[in-house]
């Protein structure tokens, strides 16, 4: 896919701390189209988030260092671009919903204020100018685009008074202020109960088709990947170890540990067998013990 | 709505507080000595004289109706008569008050306006020198006893730099008195008087450093310690994530969740600052509560003490409902869950 | 897992081998100069206190000695921090001075923090009208300065030592109340509570075998900065005469007495106000270090 709007290629970071120096991505590559619901998933560690943070440029130098690879959004390599190309690019063409919409909204400003500072700042890398009524305006437009059913009410209070999932559209909207063409998306709905989630899910899927965006979804869930994502990627320890059209992966997976991973998804339907990474099958041993 | 909410609860709370400490501050003084009358009118006193003396204190009658009258008299701002000046103990207080308490604002703005950006800078520059000053700065003052510094710093303006005062609000001759709001500086603004607002402000400068060093090293290092862990948060990263400049990441986002903390220990730092005012007020002598509260203790005049004890204990109230409402305007969570 | 099998094995091969709770804490603490000048310091102050007459060049200048031909004597090497306006060695006053300072500590933390922390964890564990009842009476004392307790309770008693200690242990207990209270209600929600209390553990066992252990760092951290605090509100109270009385040395005491004479004989006023930083500094510092050690964030 070398016409996608984001392409990574052989992407390597490594992380310092206290002394001991980690591999954290070993050459990573994927591609991201516009149109495309793409998944990256892993397990905790794989390194998943830093991929995210490296594309957005949110890695702090000490401890992280990019080593090698390129990162190329619409034609331009992002780490032989200048901080202000990158910070034009941040929140405007590129822009990340965060995970945990507990701890990501600042408790003692309105969502309102959030919300239309990040907009104020992101057009003056623009170089747009709206006043404050604009402001507003475009803020309770995106609201309404998440599907909020009063967006003055919301934009007016402070997070404490919304819900979960609430803010967790909040947070989209937030992403979607300066209407990106690529979308990052940290672990979404993780932290909400699992029918809000399916909700936040969808909205992102709608936004995919109705909007064009690229979407880069990153999770460990594989339950959520199957249902909303076109095409995955499996990452682990720092590479991605396979890739291929969502149905296709899950229909006939070839790696190992892609197997096992998807294995180890406890199944709602269908026998009970327990199946852990790594670990052994204490039932199917029970019945091989008592048949013999 | 819910701030009016939040501010009924603060109130309700701050007269409960107050009460309960009328009837302590009642007990101390009425119960405790067992016998008030005699003790102002010393051992020479003749039963007769105790007797006459009890009987227009009204001890001769039950407890509870005694509490009654000084509840009553609360009420009505009528704190008794003194034992000895026979004035009333709210004339002599009132005229001290107003002194007191224009040195304690003095030294409230200047903890914070000086306290708060040394904070601001230590969590900025952490770990190097500027937050090691602050930090050197903030023990040293915390250390250093009031009197102790109110006694160099008087040395330090009468032979040293010999353009600060080192006694008195105001200068003898300037001629003038407060009388709108008790306030020199305040006052002589309003009535067009310039430089006596210049000389008030300068005999308030010493006095208000003595008495706000402590407070000021305080407020510097928990601002410090607000602003590191609040610049911890993921919505700080996330507004960096977003493009928002640093300055303004630093300045709004970070320092206004970061005031709660100094805010609310500075409600409570605030008696020990009354006690040290006493001090100062001494050193400095300075016309506040302190000159009269020690006179009348060391004459033990009972209604004086009792009223003096109660000023102060209506003092910090007073100043921690304001506290409480300045945080509850600052952080939504506190005024909608009501949290501490 | 090879990259981080390396990282993490090849990590904890560094490590001490004994990582037992009290090594663990004496590594760190050594290696915080904040805490290791701060516990020389009162370590140093305590020891002059105790051995106060044998050290001392002039024991004998500590009762009601009057040496006018000594008057006034600026430091030199027979009275190394100068004599005062009777002729006291004041280098000899000073340290017996800390006697009384220390005792002010004892008396004041070691009634104010046993007590005030069992009413905080009471509170804090029991709720309901416990809880409202203590924290009232907690509200109403925090209401009242310190000093102007004390010098109530002056006018009402006669200027002392023991009364002044006793005014400022009244009021003391109620920051260790308030600290406990916070931390107890905290601790209380925790699932590790809850299982004690399904297993049928006694309300005693709970309060002081699971949820005292967690308040202990709190409670060191705040003693610790709490006796600075008392030294030199005892320092204050005995500046304005209601400490003790003299000639028994004290070190606020010596600061008023030596005021009147500053500049010229500031070794009178200026020494025994150092000496009174001195001891707090070192208290300071201990606490502070204490709370580095812990990572008690709540603390003031």
């Amino acid at each position: 896919m070398s016409d996608a709007l984001l392409s990574v290629r052989n992407l390597s970071v490594d992380f310092e701390t206290y002394g001991q120096v980690n591999h954290v991505l070993n050459g990573a590559s994927l591609d991201v189209p516009e149109r495309r619901h793409i998944a990256l998933v892993g397990e905790s560690g794989s390194g998943k988030t830093v991929t995210m943070k490296a594309i957005m440029g949110l890695l702090r130098h000490p401890p992280a260092t990019i080593t090698g690879g390129e990162i190329v959004f619409d034609g331009h390599d992002l780490l032989k671009a200048t901080a202000a190309e990158r910070d034009r690019l941040r929140g405007t063409a590129m822009s990340m919903v965060f995970q945990d919409p507990m701890t990501s909204l600042n408790p003692v400003f309105t969502i309102a204020d959030q919300m239309g500072t990040i907009l104020k700042y992101a057009d003056r890398r623009l170089g747009r100018v709206r006043n404050r009524r604009e402001r507003l305006a475009r803020v309770h437009e995106v609201l309404a685009q998440v599907r909020m059913r009063d967006p003055e009410r919301i934009a007016r209070a402070y997070p404490i008074m919304l819900s979960g999932g609430m803010r967790q559209r909040v947070l989209i909207a937030m992403a979607l202020l300066s209407e990106p063409r690529l979308l990052i998306a940290d672990e979404p709905g993780t932290a909400l109960d699992v029918t809000t989630q399916a909700q936040i899910l969808k909205l992102l899927k709608d936004l995919v088709e109705e909007r064009g965006l690229a979407l880069l979804m990153i999770t460990h869930n594989l339950g959520v990947v199957r249902e909303t994502s076109s095409y995955v990627y499996v990452m682990h320890h720092g590479r991605i170890v396979e890739e291929a059209e969502t149905s296709a992966l899950f229909a006939a997976p070839k790696q190992a540990y892609t197997k096992n991973l998807i294995a180890s998804v406890p199944r709602l339907t269908g026998g009970t067998d327990f199946l852990a990474l790594g670990q052994s099958d204490p039932e199917a041993e029970a019945e091989a013990e008592a048949t013999t | 709505m819910e701030f009016l909410l939040f501010l009924i609860r603060r109130v309700l709370w701050s007269i409960l507080v107050l009460v309960g400490l009328s009837i302590v501050i009642f007990v101390i003084a009425r119960v405790v000595p067992g016998d008030p009358a005699r003790m102002a009118l010393g051992p020479r006193a003749t039963p007769e004289m105790v007797a006459d003396l009890q009987h227009k204190l009204g001890l001769d009658r039950p407890i509870i109706e005694q509490y009654g009258l000084f509840i009553a008299g609360l009420a009505h701002g009528d704190l008794g008569r003194s034992l000895l000046s026979e004035r009333q103990v709210t004339a002599d207080i009132r005229d001290s008050f107003a002194a007191t308490f224009e040195l304690v604002l003095a030294t409230i703005l200047l903890a914070e306006i000086f306290g708060v950006p040394l904070g601001v800078l230590a969590s900025r520059w952490k770990d190097r020198w500027p937050d090691n000053l602050v930090r050197v700065i903030a023990i040293l003052s915390a250390v250093t006893p009031t009197f102790f510094l109110a006694l160099l710093l008087q040395i330090l303006a009468g032979y040293v730099l010999h353009w600060l005062p080192t006694t008195g609000r105001l200068s003898h001759d300037i001629g003038f008195t407060p009388d709108i709001t008790g306030l020199a500086v305040v006052d002589s603004l309003l009535r067009g008087r310039p430089d006596v607002t210049l000389d008030a402000l300068r005999h308030l400068l010493l006095p208000a450093t003595a008495l706000g060093a402590a407070t000021m090293g305080q407020m510097a290092r928990l601002t410090r310690t607000s602003m590191l862990e609040v610049m911890n948060q993921d919505y700080i990263e996330a507004a960096r994530a977003f493009g928002v400049p640093e300055w303004l990441r630093v300045l709004k986002y970070t320092l206004r969740p970061s005031f709660v903390p100094p805010l609310t220990i500075l409600g409570l730092e605030f008696a020990s600052m009354i006690g040290n005012a006493f001090v100062v007020e001494l050193i400095f002598s300075w016309p506040g509560m302190a000159a009269y509260g020690i006179r009348t203790i060391l004459q033990k005049d009972l209604n004086a003490v009792m009223g003096v004890v109660m000023v102060s204990g209506v003092f910090f109230v007073v100043v921690n409902l304001i506290i409480d409402v300045l945080v509850g305007f600052v952080d939504p969570r506190i005024r909608i869950r009501g949290a501490r | 897992m090879a990259e981080f099998a390396g990282g993490t094995d090849a990590a904890l091969a560094a490590t001490p081998k004994r990582l037992s709770t009290a090594y663990q804490n004496w590594y760190r603490f050594s290696r915080n100069p904040t805490a290791v000048i701060g516990a020389a310091i009162v370590i140093l102050c305590i020891l002059i206190a105790i051995f106060a007459p044998y050290i001392t060049p002039y024991p004998k200048d500590v009762g009601a000695v009057v040496n006018f031909r000594a008057r006034h004597l600026p430091p030199s090497a027979m009275h190394w921090f100068g004599t005062d306006d009777v002729g006291r060695d004041i280098l000899t006053r000073i340290a017996f001075g800390y006697r009384v300072s220390l005792l002010l500590v004892a008396v004041v933390l070691g009634t104010a923090v046993p007590f005030g922390s069992i009413l905080g964890m009471l509170a804090g564990y029991f709720g309901g009208w416990v809880e409202i009842v203590i924290m009232r009476l907690t509200d109403i004392a925090l209401a009242i300065p310190p000093l102007v307790m004390a010098l109530a309770v002056a006018a009402v008693l006669n200027p002392s030592l023991v009364n002044s200690m006793l005014a400022v242990a009244i009021l003391w207990w109620t920051w260790h109340t308030r600290l406990v209270y916070s931390i107890t209600r905290q601790i209380r929600t925790q699932e590790f509570i809850e299982a004690a209390e399904t297993l049928g553990a006694s309300k005693f066992h709970i309060i002081f075998r699971e949820i005292l252990p967690n308040c202990v760092s709190a409670i060191a951290v705040k003693t610790s900065l709490d006796a600075g605090f008392v030294i030199l509100v005892g320092a204050s109270l005995s500046f304005l005469g209601l400490g003790i009385q003299p000639p028994t040395p004290d070190l606020g005491t010596m600061v008023s007495g030596g005021a009147g004479f500053l500049p010229d004989k500031w070794w009178e006023s200026v020494l025994p106000g150092c000496a009174i930083l001195f001891v707090a500094l070192g208290f300071n510092l201990l606490g502070d270090g204490l709370r580095d050690l812990y990572d008690v964030q709540d603390v003031r």
